[in-house]
Protein backbone atom coordinates (compact mmCIF):
# COMPACT_ATOMS: atom_id res chain seq x y z
CA UNK A 1 0.00 0.00 0.00
CA UNK A 2 1.66 3.24 -1.09
CA UNK A 3 1.71 6.29 1.15
CA UNK A 4 -0.30 8.42 -1.28
CA UNK A 5 -3.12 5.88 -1.27
CA UNK A 6 -2.93 5.49 2.49
CA UNK A 7 -2.97 9.23 3.18
CA UNK A 8 -5.86 9.54 0.72
CA UNK A 9 -7.93 7.14 2.82
CA UNK A 10 -6.87 9.01 5.95
CA UNK A 11 -8.05 12.31 4.46
CA UNK A 12 -11.38 10.77 3.44
CA UNK A 13 -11.90 9.32 6.90
CA UNK A 14 -10.97 12.69 8.41
CA UNK A 15 -13.60 14.41 6.26
CA UNK A 16 -16.20 11.81 7.21
CA UNK A 17 -15.17 12.14 10.83
CA UNK A 18 -15.74 15.89 10.85
CA UNK A 19 -19.32 15.50 9.60
CA UNK A 20 -19.91 12.57 11.92
CA UNK A 21 -18.76 14.65 14.91
CA UNK A 22 -21.40 17.26 14.13
CA UNK A 23 -24.03 14.62 13.52
CA UNK A 24 -23.05 12.93 16.76
CA UNK A 25 -23.91 16.12 18.63
CA UNK A 26 -27.26 16.32 16.85
CA UNK A 27 -28.34 12.67 16.89
CA UNK A 28 -26.28 11.20 19.70
CA UNK A 29 -26.53 13.98 22.24
CA UNK A 30 -29.68 15.92 21.34
CA UNK A 31 -31.74 13.05 19.94
CA UNK A 32 -32.65 14.67 16.62
CA UNK A 33 -32.47 12.62 13.46
CA UNK A 34 -31.30 14.18 10.20
CA UNK A 35 -31.68 12.89 6.66
CA UNK A 36 -30.16 16.01 5.14
CA UNK A 37 -26.59 16.38 6.32
CA UNK A 38 -25.27 15.77 2.84
CA UNK A 39 -27.20 18.96 1.96
CA UNK A 40 -25.17 20.96 4.50
CA UNK A 41 -22.00 19.38 3.12
CA UNK A 42 -23.06 20.40 -0.39
CA UNK A 43 -23.61 24.01 0.67
CA UNK A 44 -20.20 24.12 2.36
CA UNK A 45 -18.50 22.50 -0.62
CA UNK A 46 -20.03 24.75 -3.28
CA UNK A 47 -19.64 28.00 -1.33
CA UNK A 48 -16.04 27.43 -0.30
CA UNK A 49 -15.06 26.18 -3.77
CA UNK A 50 -16.55 29.31 -5.34
CA UNK A 51 -14.70 31.44 -2.79
CA UNK A 52 -11.27 29.99 -3.60
CA UNK A 53 -11.80 29.57 -7.34
CA UNK A 54 -13.72 32.63 -8.40
CA UNK A 55 -12.99 35.19 -5.68
CA UNK A 56 -9.42 34.32 -4.77
CA UNK A 57 -10.04 34.07 -1.05
CA UNK A 58 -7.46 31.99 0.89
CA UNK A 59 -8.35 28.42 1.86
CA UNK A 60 -9.09 28.62 5.58
CA UNK A 61 -11.35 31.73 5.43
CA UNK A 62 -13.12 30.13 2.46
CA UNK A 63 -13.73 27.00 4.53
CA UNK A 64 -15.12 29.10 7.35
CA UNK A 65 -17.42 31.00 4.98
CA UNK A 66 -18.68 27.68 3.58
CA UNK A 67 -19.24 26.39 7.09
CA UNK A 68 -21.13 29.50 8.16
CA UNK A 69 -23.31 29.36 5.05
CA UNK A 70 -24.26 25.80 5.97
CA UNK A 71 -24.89 26.93 9.53
CA UNK A 72 -27.19 29.73 8.37
CA UNK A 73 -29.25 27.33 6.27
CA UNK A 74 -29.38 25.00 9.25
CA UNK A 75 -30.69 27.81 11.43
CA UNK A 76 -33.32 28.60 8.82
CA UNK A 77 -34.54 24.99 8.62
CA UNK A 78 -34.42 24.74 12.40
CA UNK A 79 -36.35 27.96 12.93
CA UNK A 80 -39.13 26.61 10.73
CA UNK A 81 -39.39 23.04 11.99
CA UNK A 82 -37.68 22.48 15.33
CA UNK A 83 -40.70 23.48 17.37
CA UNK A 84 -42.71 20.64 15.80
CA UNK A 85 -43.04 17.33 17.55
CA UNK A 86 -41.81 13.93 16.50
CA UNK A 87 -41.07 13.02 12.93
CA UNK A 88 -41.52 16.39 11.35
CA UNK A 89 -37.98 17.70 11.80
CA UNK A 90 -36.60 14.55 10.25
CA UNK A 91 -39.02 14.82 7.31
CA UNK A 92 -38.02 18.44 6.83
CA UNK A 93 -34.32 17.57 6.69
CA UNK A 94 -35.15 14.94 4.07
CA UNK A 95 -36.91 17.56 1.97
CA UNK A 96 -34.12 20.06 2.56
CA UNK A 97 -31.31 17.69 1.57
CA UNK A 98 -32.99 16.62 -1.65
CA UNK A 99 -34.11 20.16 -2.50
CA UNK A 100 -30.53 21.47 -2.16
CA UNK A 101 -29.30 18.79 -4.54
CA UNK A 102 -32.04 19.49 -7.07
CA UNK A 103 -31.48 23.26 -6.87
CA UNK A 104 -27.74 22.77 -7.48
CA UNK A 105 -28.64 20.58 -10.45
CA UNK A 106 -30.37 23.58 -12.00
CA UNK A 107 -27.92 26.42 -11.27
CA UNK A 108 -25.77 27.17 -14.31
CA UNK A 109 -23.27 29.22 -12.26
CA UNK A 110 -22.30 26.07 -10.31
CA UNK A 111 -22.10 23.93 -13.44
CA UNK A 112 -25.51 22.28 -13.05
CA UNK A 113 -25.60 18.50 -12.89
CA UNK A 114 -22.15 18.21 -14.46
CA UNK A 115 -20.62 19.84 -11.42
CA UNK A 116 -17.75 22.15 -10.67
CA UNK A 117 -14.31 21.02 -11.92
CA UNK A 118 -10.75 22.35 -11.36
CA UNK A 119 -11.01 23.20 -7.69
CA UNK A 120 -7.47 23.87 -6.35
CA UNK A 121 -6.29 20.90 -4.21
CA UNK A 122 -5.58 22.71 -0.95
CA UNK A 123 -6.69 19.93 1.39
CA UNK A 124 -3.73 18.07 2.88
CA UNK A 125 -3.48 15.48 5.59
CA UNK A 126 -2.00 18.07 7.95
CA UNK A 127 -4.85 20.54 7.76
CA UNK A 128 -7.47 17.78 7.93
CA UNK A 129 -5.87 16.41 11.10
CA UNK A 130 -5.52 19.87 12.67
CA UNK A 131 -9.13 20.82 11.89
CA UNK A 132 -10.37 17.52 13.27
CA UNK A 133 -8.42 17.90 16.50
CA UNK A 134 -9.79 21.41 16.97
CA UNK A 135 -13.28 20.13 16.18
CA UNK A 136 -13.01 17.28 18.71
CA UNK A 137 -11.73 19.60 21.45
CA UNK A 138 -14.52 22.12 20.82
CA UNK A 139 -17.12 19.36 20.79
CA UNK A 140 -15.88 17.83 24.04
CA UNK A 141 -15.97 21.26 25.68
CA UNK A 142 -19.52 21.84 24.48
CA UNK A 143 -20.66 18.46 25.76
CA UNK A 144 -18.99 18.87 29.15
CA UNK A 145 -20.51 22.34 29.57
CA UNK A 146 -23.94 23.23 30.89
CA UNK A 147 -25.17 23.52 27.30
CA UNK A 148 -24.15 19.95 26.52
CA UNK A 149 -25.86 18.63 29.62
CA UNK A 150 -29.02 20.49 28.65
CA UNK A 151 -28.91 18.81 25.25
CA UNK A 152 -28.60 15.37 26.83
CA UNK A 153 -31.52 16.23 29.08
CA UNK A 154 -33.61 17.09 26.01
CA UNK A 155 -32.65 13.79 24.40
CA UNK A 156 -33.68 11.85 27.49
CA UNK A 157 -36.99 13.55 28.24
CA UNK A 158 -38.04 16.59 26.29
CA UNK A 159 -41.08 17.53 28.31
CA UNK A 160 -39.36 17.11 31.67
CA UNK A 161 -36.46 19.31 30.60
CA UNK A 162 -38.89 21.97 29.43
CA UNK A 163 -40.60 21.83 32.82
CA UNK A 164 -37.36 22.40 34.73
CA UNK A 165 -36.71 25.48 32.62
CA UNK A 166 -34.46 24.42 29.76
CA UNK A 167 -35.16 26.39 26.58
CA UNK A 168 -35.65 23.28 24.43
CA UNK A 169 -35.99 25.16 21.15
CA UNK A 170 -32.83 27.19 21.76
CA UNK A 171 -30.70 24.17 22.54
CA UNK A 172 -32.02 22.20 19.60
CA UNK A 173 -31.17 25.17 17.38
CA UNK A 174 -27.70 25.39 18.89
CA UNK A 175 -27.07 21.71 18.31
CA UNK A 176 -28.31 21.88 14.73
CA UNK A 177 -26.26 25.01 13.97
CA UNK A 178 -23.02 23.49 15.26
CA UNK A 179 -23.55 20.23 13.41
CA UNK A 180 -24.36 22.11 10.20
CA UNK A 181 -21.17 24.15 10.64
CA UNK A 182 -19.11 20.97 10.98
CA UNK A 183 -20.79 19.46 7.93
CA UNK A 184 -20.19 22.64 5.90
CA UNK A 185 -16.47 22.74 6.72
CA UNK A 186 -16.21 19.03 5.91
CA UNK A 187 -17.88 19.71 2.57
CA UNK A 188 -15.30 22.43 1.85
CA UNK A 189 -12.47 20.03 2.66
CA UNK A 190 -14.02 17.40 0.41
CA UNK A 191 -14.27 19.84 -2.50
CA UNK A 192 -10.62 20.89 -2.17
CA UNK A 193 -9.46 17.32 -1.83
CA UNK A 194 -11.29 15.75 -4.80
CA UNK A 195 -10.84 18.77 -7.09
CA UNK A 196 -14.38 18.53 -8.45
CA UNK A 197 -17.87 18.37 -6.99
CA UNK A 198 -21.18 17.23 -8.41
CA UNK A 199 -24.65 17.50 -6.89
CA UNK A 200 -25.06 13.71 -7.17
CA UNK A 201 -22.28 13.24 -4.61
CA UNK A 202 -24.58 14.64 -1.94
CA UNK A 203 -27.51 12.28 -2.33
CA UNK A 204 -29.58 10.99 0.54
CA UNK A 205 -27.49 7.80 0.66
CA UNK A 206 -24.56 9.95 1.81
CA UNK A 207 -26.62 11.37 4.68
CA UNK A 208 -27.79 7.96 5.79
CA UNK A 209 -24.27 6.56 5.61
CA UNK A 210 -23.08 9.31 7.95
CA UNK A 211 -25.90 8.58 10.38
CA UNK A 212 -25.01 4.88 10.28
CA UNK A 213 -21.46 5.71 11.36
CA UNK A 214 -22.81 7.65 14.35
CA UNK A 215 -25.02 4.72 15.31
CA UNK A 216 -22.14 2.26 14.94
CA UNK A 217 -19.90 4.34 17.15
CA UNK A 218 -22.62 4.72 19.71
CA UNK A 219 -25.24 7.36 20.34
CA UNK A 220 -23.82 9.81 22.83
CA UNK A 221 -20.12 9.02 22.58
CA UNK A 222 -17.51 11.24 20.90
CA UNK A 223 -14.76 8.64 20.93
CA UNK A 224 -17.23 6.10 19.57
CA UNK A 225 -17.90 8.40 16.62
CA UNK A 226 -14.16 8.80 16.01
CA UNK A 227 -13.58 5.05 16.04
CA UNK A 228 -16.71 4.46 13.94
CA UNK A 229 -15.69 7.00 11.28
CA UNK A 230 -12.14 5.65 10.96
CA UNK A 231 -13.25 2.02 10.96
CA UNK A 232 -16.11 2.40 8.50
CA UNK A 233 -14.01 4.39 6.02
CA UNK A 234 -11.07 2.00 6.21
CA UNK A 235 -12.85 -1.35 6.14
CA UNK A 236 -14.55 -0.96 2.73
CA UNK A 237 -11.23 0.26 1.25
CA UNK A 238 -9.30 -2.71 2.61
CA UNK A 239 -11.96 -5.23 1.65
CA UNK A 240 -12.56 -4.09 -1.92
CA UNK A 241 -14.45 -7.24 -2.95
CA UNK A 242 -16.80 -6.56 -0.09
CA UNK A 243 -17.63 -3.10 -1.45
CA UNK A 244 -20.95 -4.04 -3.06
CA UNK A 245 -22.18 -5.83 0.02
CA UNK A 246 -21.06 -3.03 2.31
CA UNK A 247 -24.42 -1.25 2.44
CA UNK A 248 -26.33 -4.54 2.81
CA UNK A 249 -24.27 -5.36 5.87
CA UNK A 250 -24.62 -1.79 7.19
CA UNK A 251 -28.40 -1.95 6.88
CA UNK A 252 -28.65 -5.30 8.63
CA UNK A 253 -26.15 -4.19 11.27
CA UNK A 254 -28.13 -1.03 12.04
CA UNK A 255 -31.25 -3.08 12.67
CA UNK A 256 -29.31 -5.55 14.81
CA UNK A 257 -27.72 -2.74 16.81
CA UNK A 258 -31.11 -1.15 17.45
CA UNK A 259 -32.57 -4.46 18.61
CA UNK A 260 -29.71 -5.77 20.69
CA UNK A 261 -27.39 -2.93 21.65
CA UNK A 262 -28.95 0.44 20.82
CA UNK A 263 -26.14 2.27 22.57
CA UNK A 264 -23.72 1.18 19.81
CA UNK A 265 -20.04 0.30 19.98
CA UNK A 266 -19.06 2.57 22.85
CA UNK A 267 -22.52 2.99 24.30
CA UNK A 268 -22.39 6.45 25.84
CA UNK A 269 -18.99 5.73 27.37
CA UNK A 270 -15.87 7.62 26.41
CA UNK A 271 -12.47 6.22 25.62
CA UNK A 272 -9.98 7.26 28.28
CA UNK A 273 -6.72 5.94 29.68
CA UNK A 274 -8.23 5.92 33.15
CA UNK A 275 -10.98 3.61 31.96
CA UNK A 276 -8.51 1.28 30.31
CA UNK A 277 -6.32 1.04 33.38
CA UNK A 278 -9.47 0.29 35.38
CA UNK A 279 -10.35 -2.55 33.03
CA UNK A 280 -6.81 -3.94 33.20
CA UNK A 281 -6.87 -3.74 37.00
CA UNK A 282 -10.17 -5.55 37.16
CA UNK A 283 -8.80 -8.20 34.83
CA UNK A 284 -5.71 -8.64 36.98
CA UNK A 285 -7.73 -8.91 40.17
CA UNK A 286 -9.87 -11.51 38.55
CA UNK A 287 -6.81 -13.53 37.59
CA UNK A 288 -5.52 -13.23 41.13
CA UNK A 289 -8.85 -14.45 42.49
CA UNK A 290 -8.77 -17.39 40.11
CA UNK A 291 -5.26 -18.23 41.27
CA UNK A 292 -6.29 -18.11 44.92
CA UNK A 293 -9.20 -20.41 44.31
CA UNK A 294 -6.95 -22.91 42.60
CA UNK A 295 -4.38 -22.90 45.36
CA UNK B 1 -57.42 23.49 -22.81
CA UNK B 2 -56.51 20.14 -24.37
CA UNK B 3 -53.12 20.23 -22.69
CA UNK B 4 -54.79 21.05 -19.42
CA UNK B 5 -57.25 18.15 -19.61
CA UNK B 6 -54.52 15.81 -20.78
CA UNK B 7 -52.33 16.74 -17.79
CA UNK B 8 -55.29 16.30 -15.41
CA UNK B 9 -55.76 12.76 -16.70
CA UNK B 10 -52.06 11.94 -16.47
CA UNK B 11 -52.00 13.45 -13.01
CA UNK B 12 -54.96 11.37 -11.87
CA UNK B 13 -53.36 8.14 -13.02
CA UNK B 14 -49.95 8.78 -11.46
CA UNK B 15 -51.60 10.28 -8.38
CA UNK B 16 -53.69 7.17 -7.84
CA UNK B 17 -50.53 5.03 -7.72
CA UNK B 18 -48.96 7.50 -5.29
CA UNK B 19 -52.10 7.05 -3.21
CA UNK B 20 -51.59 3.27 -3.05
CA UNK B 21 -48.11 3.85 -1.70
CA UNK B 22 -49.00 6.77 0.56
CA UNK B 23 -51.71 4.87 2.45
CA UNK B 24 -48.99 2.36 3.42
CA UNK B 25 -47.05 5.14 5.14
CA UNK B 26 -50.17 6.58 6.66
CA UNK B 27 -51.53 3.30 8.03
CA UNK B 28 -48.34 2.66 9.97
CA UNK B 29 -48.08 6.27 11.11
CA UNK B 30 -51.65 6.35 12.35
CA UNK B 31 -50.92 3.59 14.86
CA UNK B 32 -47.20 3.52 15.59
CA UNK B 33 -46.53 7.24 15.07
CA UNK B 34 -43.36 6.90 13.05
CA UNK B 35 -42.61 7.09 9.33
CA UNK B 36 -41.83 3.65 7.99
CA UNK B 37 -39.13 4.56 5.49
CA UNK B 38 -38.66 0.89 4.62
CA UNK B 39 -41.99 1.00 2.79
CA UNK B 40 -40.18 2.25 -0.33
CA UNK B 41 -38.04 -0.88 -0.28
CA UNK B 42 -41.14 -3.08 -0.04
CA UNK B 43 -42.62 -1.34 -3.09
CA UNK B 44 -39.39 -1.93 -4.99
CA UNK B 45 -39.39 -5.65 -4.12
CA UNK B 46 -43.03 -5.76 -5.30
CA UNK B 47 -42.02 -4.35 -8.67
CA UNK B 48 -39.31 -7.02 -8.98
CA UNK B 49 -41.61 -9.88 -7.98
CA UNK B 50 -44.09 -8.72 -10.61
CA UNK B 51 -41.35 -8.46 -13.21
CA UNK B 52 -39.95 -11.93 -12.58
CA UNK B 53 -43.32 -13.61 -12.41
CA UNK B 54 -44.13 -12.10 -15.80
CA UNK B 55 -40.80 -12.93 -17.46
CA UNK B 56 -39.66 -16.16 -15.79
CA UNK B 57 -42.95 -17.78 -14.77
CA UNK B 58 -44.78 -16.28 -17.76
CA UNK B 59 -48.07 -16.03 -15.88
CA UNK B 60 -50.87 -13.72 -17.02
CA UNK B 61 -50.61 -10.26 -15.58
CA UNK B 62 -53.50 -10.52 -13.12
CA UNK B 63 -51.86 -13.57 -11.53
CA UNK B 64 -48.59 -11.61 -11.38
CA UNK B 65 -50.48 -8.95 -9.42
CA UNK B 66 -51.62 -11.57 -6.92
CA UNK B 67 -48.14 -13.12 -6.58
CA UNK B 68 -46.46 -9.76 -6.11
CA UNK B 69 -48.98 -8.45 -3.57
CA UNK B 70 -48.81 -11.68 -1.56
CA UNK B 71 -45.02 -11.53 -1.66
CA UNK B 72 -44.83 -7.97 -0.42
CA UNK B 73 -47.56 -8.55 2.15
CA UNK B 74 -45.46 -11.38 3.54
CA UNK B 75 -42.31 -9.23 3.39
CA UNK B 76 -43.93 -6.33 5.24
CA UNK B 77 -45.23 -8.62 7.97
CA UNK B 78 -41.88 -10.36 8.30
CA UNK B 79 -40.19 -6.98 8.60
CA UNK B 80 -42.58 -5.93 11.33
CA UNK B 81 -41.88 -9.17 13.23
CA UNK B 82 -38.10 -8.99 12.85
CA UNK B 83 -37.43 -5.27 13.09
CA UNK B 84 -40.18 -3.34 14.83
CA UNK B 85 -41.73 -5.87 17.22
CA UNK B 86 -38.60 -6.24 19.40
CA UNK B 87 -38.43 -2.45 19.66
CA UNK B 88 -42.10 -2.19 20.53
CA UNK B 89 -41.81 -4.83 23.23
CA UNK B 90 -39.04 -2.80 24.84
CA UNK B 91 -40.88 0.51 24.54
CA UNK B 92 -37.89 1.89 22.67
CA UNK B 93 -37.78 5.65 21.96
CA UNK B 94 -39.17 6.70 18.61
CA UNK B 95 -35.69 7.62 17.33
CA UNK B 96 -34.82 3.89 17.30
CA UNK B 97 -37.84 3.15 15.12
CA UNK B 98 -36.76 5.66 12.47
CA UNK B 99 -33.17 4.42 12.56
CA UNK B 100 -34.31 0.80 12.16
CA UNK B 101 -36.65 1.76 9.33
CA UNK B 102 -33.75 3.50 7.60
CA UNK B 103 -31.57 0.42 8.14
CA UNK B 104 -34.24 -1.83 6.67
CA UNK B 105 -34.65 0.38 3.62
CA UNK B 106 -30.88 0.44 2.97
CA UNK B 107 -30.79 -3.32 3.44
CA UNK B 108 -33.60 -4.01 0.96
CA UNK B 109 -32.28 -1.63 -1.69
CA UNK B 110 -28.70 -2.84 -1.59
CA UNK B 111 -29.40 -6.54 -1.32
CA UNK B 112 -31.03 -6.23 -4.74
CA UNK B 113 -28.04 -4.27 -6.11
CA UNK B 114 -25.49 -6.72 -4.70
CA UNK B 115 -27.42 -9.85 -5.68
CA UNK B 116 -27.28 -11.26 -9.25
CA UNK B 117 -30.30 -9.10 -10.13
CA UNK B 118 -27.98 -6.11 -10.10
CA UNK B 119 -28.57 -2.39 -10.56
CA UNK B 120 -29.67 -2.60 -14.23
CA UNK B 121 -32.89 -1.03 -15.43
CA UNK B 122 -35.44 -3.62 -16.54
CA UNK B 123 -38.53 -3.06 -18.63
CA UNK B 124 -41.71 -5.03 -18.17
CA UNK B 125 -42.79 -7.10 -21.17
CA UNK B 126 -45.56 -5.29 -23.09
CA UNK B 127 -48.93 -6.34 -21.73
CA UNK B 128 -51.12 -3.88 -23.53
CA UNK B 129 -50.65 -2.18 -26.84
CA UNK B 130 -49.17 1.26 -26.39
CA UNK B 131 -51.65 2.92 -28.76
CA UNK B 132 -53.81 5.14 -26.57
CA UNK B 133 -57.58 5.28 -26.58
CA UNK B 134 -58.54 8.62 -28.12
CA UNK B 135 -61.31 10.61 -26.50
CA UNK B 136 -61.53 13.41 -29.03
CA UNK B 137 -58.18 15.20 -28.82
CA UNK B 138 -57.26 13.65 -25.47
CA UNK B 139 -55.11 10.52 -25.42
CA UNK B 140 -55.92 7.98 -22.73
CA UNK B 141 -53.07 5.51 -22.28
CA UNK B 142 -54.20 1.94 -21.66
CA UNK B 143 -51.71 1.50 -18.82
CA UNK B 144 -52.80 4.81 -17.30
CA UNK B 145 -56.38 3.59 -17.37
CA UNK B 146 -55.36 0.30 -15.77
CA UNK B 147 -53.40 2.16 -13.07
CA UNK B 148 -56.38 4.28 -12.22
CA UNK B 149 -58.89 1.42 -12.18
CA UNK B 150 -56.77 -0.98 -10.13
CA UNK B 151 -55.81 1.75 -7.65
CA UNK B 152 -59.43 2.77 -7.25
CA UNK B 153 -60.53 -0.84 -6.64
CA UNK B 154 -57.73 -1.46 -4.12
CA UNK B 155 -58.35 1.77 -2.25
CA UNK B 156 -62.08 1.05 -2.27
CA UNK B 157 -61.52 -2.35 -0.67
CA UNK B 158 -59.21 -0.80 1.90
CA UNK B 159 -61.85 1.75 2.84
CA UNK B 160 -64.41 -1.05 3.09
CA UNK B 161 -62.15 -3.05 5.43
CA UNK B 162 -61.43 -0.07 7.63
CA UNK B 163 -64.95 1.34 7.79
CA UNK B 164 -67.19 -1.71 7.73
CA UNK B 165 -65.43 -4.73 9.23
CA UNK B 166 -64.69 -5.63 12.83
CA UNK B 167 -60.93 -5.60 12.31
CA UNK B 168 -61.32 -2.15 10.77
CA UNK B 169 -63.04 -0.99 13.93
CA UNK B 170 -60.09 -2.34 15.91
CA UNK B 171 -57.69 -0.47 13.64
CA UNK B 172 -59.58 2.77 14.08
CA UNK B 173 -59.73 2.30 17.85
CA UNK B 174 -56.02 1.56 18.09
CA UNK B 175 -55.17 4.64 16.08
CA UNK B 176 -56.87 6.75 18.75
CA UNK B 177 -55.10 5.14 21.66
CA UNK B 178 -53.03 1.97 21.86
CA UNK B 179 -53.37 1.74 25.64
CA UNK B 180 -57.10 2.37 25.65
CA UNK B 181 -57.85 -0.23 23.02
CA UNK B 182 -55.65 -2.80 24.76
CA UNK B 183 -57.74 -2.27 27.89
CA UNK B 184 -60.89 -2.78 25.82
CA UNK B 185 -59.60 -6.17 24.72
CA UNK B 186 -58.20 -5.32 21.29
CA UNK B 187 -55.24 -7.48 20.36
CA UNK B 188 -52.87 -4.72 19.35
CA UNK B 189 -50.24 -7.11 17.98
CA UNK B 190 -52.85 -8.52 15.64
CA UNK B 191 -53.95 -5.04 14.57
CA UNK B 192 -50.37 -4.08 13.76
CA UNK B 193 -49.95 -7.34 11.86
CA UNK B 194 -53.03 -6.50 9.76
CA UNK B 195 -51.79 -2.95 9.19
CA UNK B 196 -48.49 -4.13 7.81
CA UNK B 197 -50.20 -6.84 5.77
CA UNK B 198 -52.59 -4.34 4.15
CA UNK B 199 -49.80 -1.82 3.54
CA UNK B 200 -47.63 -4.56 2.05
CA UNK B 201 -50.33 -5.86 -0.30
CA UNK B 202 -51.01 -2.35 -1.60
CA UNK B 203 -47.25 -1.79 -1.94
CA UNK B 204 -46.96 -4.85 -4.18
CA UNK B 205 -49.77 -3.68 -6.43
CA UNK B 206 -48.32 -0.18 -6.55
CA UNK B 207 -44.82 -1.45 -7.29
CA UNK B 208 -46.06 -3.52 -10.19
CA UNK B 209 -48.12 -0.68 -11.65
CA UNK B 210 -45.12 1.59 -11.33
CA UNK B 211 -42.90 -0.94 -13.05
CA UNK B 212 -45.38 -1.36 -15.90
CA UNK B 213 -45.59 2.36 -16.47
CA UNK B 214 -41.87 3.11 -16.16
CA UNK B 215 -39.00 0.67 -15.50
CA UNK B 216 -37.79 -1.44 -12.59
CA UNK B 217 -34.53 -0.66 -10.81
CA UNK B 218 -33.31 -0.87 -7.21
CA UNK B 219 -33.63 2.85 -6.51
CA UNK B 220 -37.38 2.97 -7.16
CA UNK B 221 -37.53 3.44 -3.40
CA UNK B 222 -36.23 6.99 -3.90
CA UNK B 223 -39.18 7.81 -6.13
CA UNK B 224 -41.54 6.46 -3.53
CA UNK B 225 -40.22 9.26 -1.33
CA UNK B 226 -42.61 11.36 -3.35
CA UNK B 227 -45.54 9.28 -2.23
CA UNK B 228 -44.29 9.89 1.28
CA UNK B 229 -44.38 13.61 0.54
CA UNK B 230 -47.95 13.13 -0.62
CA UNK B 231 -48.77 11.45 2.69
CA UNK B 232 -47.29 14.40 4.59
CA UNK B 233 -49.08 16.82 2.29
CA UNK B 234 -52.44 15.20 3.01
CA UNK B 235 -51.62 14.81 6.68
CA UNK B 236 -49.69 11.89 8.13
CA UNK B 237 -51.90 9.29 9.72
CA UNK B 238 -55.02 10.23 7.78
CA UNK B 239 -56.12 7.89 5.00
CA UNK B 240 -58.40 10.29 3.10
CA UNK B 241 -55.61 12.85 3.49
CA UNK B 242 -53.09 10.46 1.95
CA UNK B 243 -55.34 9.76 -1.05
CA UNK B 244 -56.27 13.39 -1.56
CA UNK B 245 -52.67 14.57 -1.14
CA UNK B 246 -51.43 11.97 -3.61
CA UNK B 247 -53.91 12.90 -6.32
CA UNK B 248 -53.11 16.58 -5.81
CA UNK B 249 -49.37 15.93 -5.92
CA UNK B 250 -49.78 13.85 -9.08
CA UNK B 251 -51.67 16.67 -10.79
CA UNK B 252 -49.19 19.32 -9.60
CA UNK B 253 -46.33 17.21 -10.96
CA UNK B 254 -47.84 16.64 -14.37
CA UNK B 255 -48.84 20.30 -14.60
CA UNK B 256 -45.23 21.28 -13.85
CA UNK B 257 -43.85 19.00 -16.54
CA UNK B 258 -46.60 20.06 -18.95
CA UNK B 259 -46.28 23.81 -18.56
CA UNK B 260 -42.78 24.44 -17.14
CA UNK B 261 -40.20 21.73 -17.57
CA UNK B 262 -39.91 18.16 -16.30
CA UNK B 263 -36.59 19.20 -14.75
CA UNK B 264 -38.42 21.16 -12.07
CA UNK B 265 -40.87 18.34 -11.28
CA UNK B 266 -38.97 16.85 -8.34
CA UNK B 267 -37.89 20.23 -7.11
CA UNK B 268 -41.52 21.38 -6.93
CA UNK B 269 -42.43 18.24 -4.98
CA UNK B 270 -39.74 18.83 -2.35
CA UNK B 271 -40.47 22.56 -2.19
CA UNK B 272 -44.11 21.65 -1.58
CA UNK B 273 -43.01 19.37 1.27
CA UNK B 274 -41.09 22.15 2.99
CA UNK B 275 -43.89 24.64 2.34
CA UNK B 276 -46.47 22.32 3.95
CA UNK B 277 -44.22 21.69 6.94
CA UNK B 278 -43.82 25.41 7.48
CA UNK B 279 -47.39 26.52 6.93
CA UNK B 280 -49.43 23.60 8.21
CA UNK B 281 -47.28 20.70 9.39
CA UNK B 282 -50.25 18.47 10.12
CA UNK B 283 -51.10 18.59 6.43
CA UNK B 284 -54.50 19.05 4.86
CA UNK B 285 -56.36 16.51 7.03
CA UNK B 286 -53.84 15.29 9.58
CA UNK B 287 -54.43 14.75 13.24
CA UNK B 288 -52.65 17.01 15.65
CA UNK B 289 -49.35 15.73 17.02
CA UNK B 290 -49.44 17.24 20.48
CA UNK B 291 -47.41 15.37 23.04
CA UNK B 292 -49.93 13.83 25.37
CA UNK B 293 -47.40 12.62 27.93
Amino acid sequence: MSWVYFSGILIMSGINLLTVLGLSLLTGFTGLFSFGHAGFMAIGAYISATMTMKMGIPFIPALMIGGFAAMLSGLLIGKLTLNLKGDYFCIATLGFGEAIRLILDNIKYFGGARGLPNIPPYTTLTNVVVINIVAIIVLVFIIKSRHGRNMVAIREEEMASQVIGIDVFKYKMMSLAISALYAGVAGGLLAHYLGYIQPIMFKMVKSTELTIIVIFGGLGSVSGSVIGALLLTFLPEVLRSFYEWRLVVYGAAVILIMITRPQGLMGGKEFSFKGISKIIKRFRNKNKDDGEVKS
Amino acid sequence: MTVFLQQIINGLSIGSVYALMAVGYSLVYSILNFSNFAHGGVIMIGAYIGYFSLTLLKVPFYIAFIISSLGTGFLAVAMEKAVYRPLRKRNAPFLYFIISAMGASIFLENIVIASPIGPTFRTYPPIFSTTPIMLGPIALGRIDLLMFVISAISLGSLVYIIEKTKIGLAIRATSYSIKGSTLMGVNVDKVIFIIFLLGGILAGIAGMLFGMKYTVYPQIGNITTKSFIAAVFGGLGSLPGAVFGSILLGIIETMTSGYLSSQYRDLIAFALLIFVLVVKPTGLMGKSTEDKA
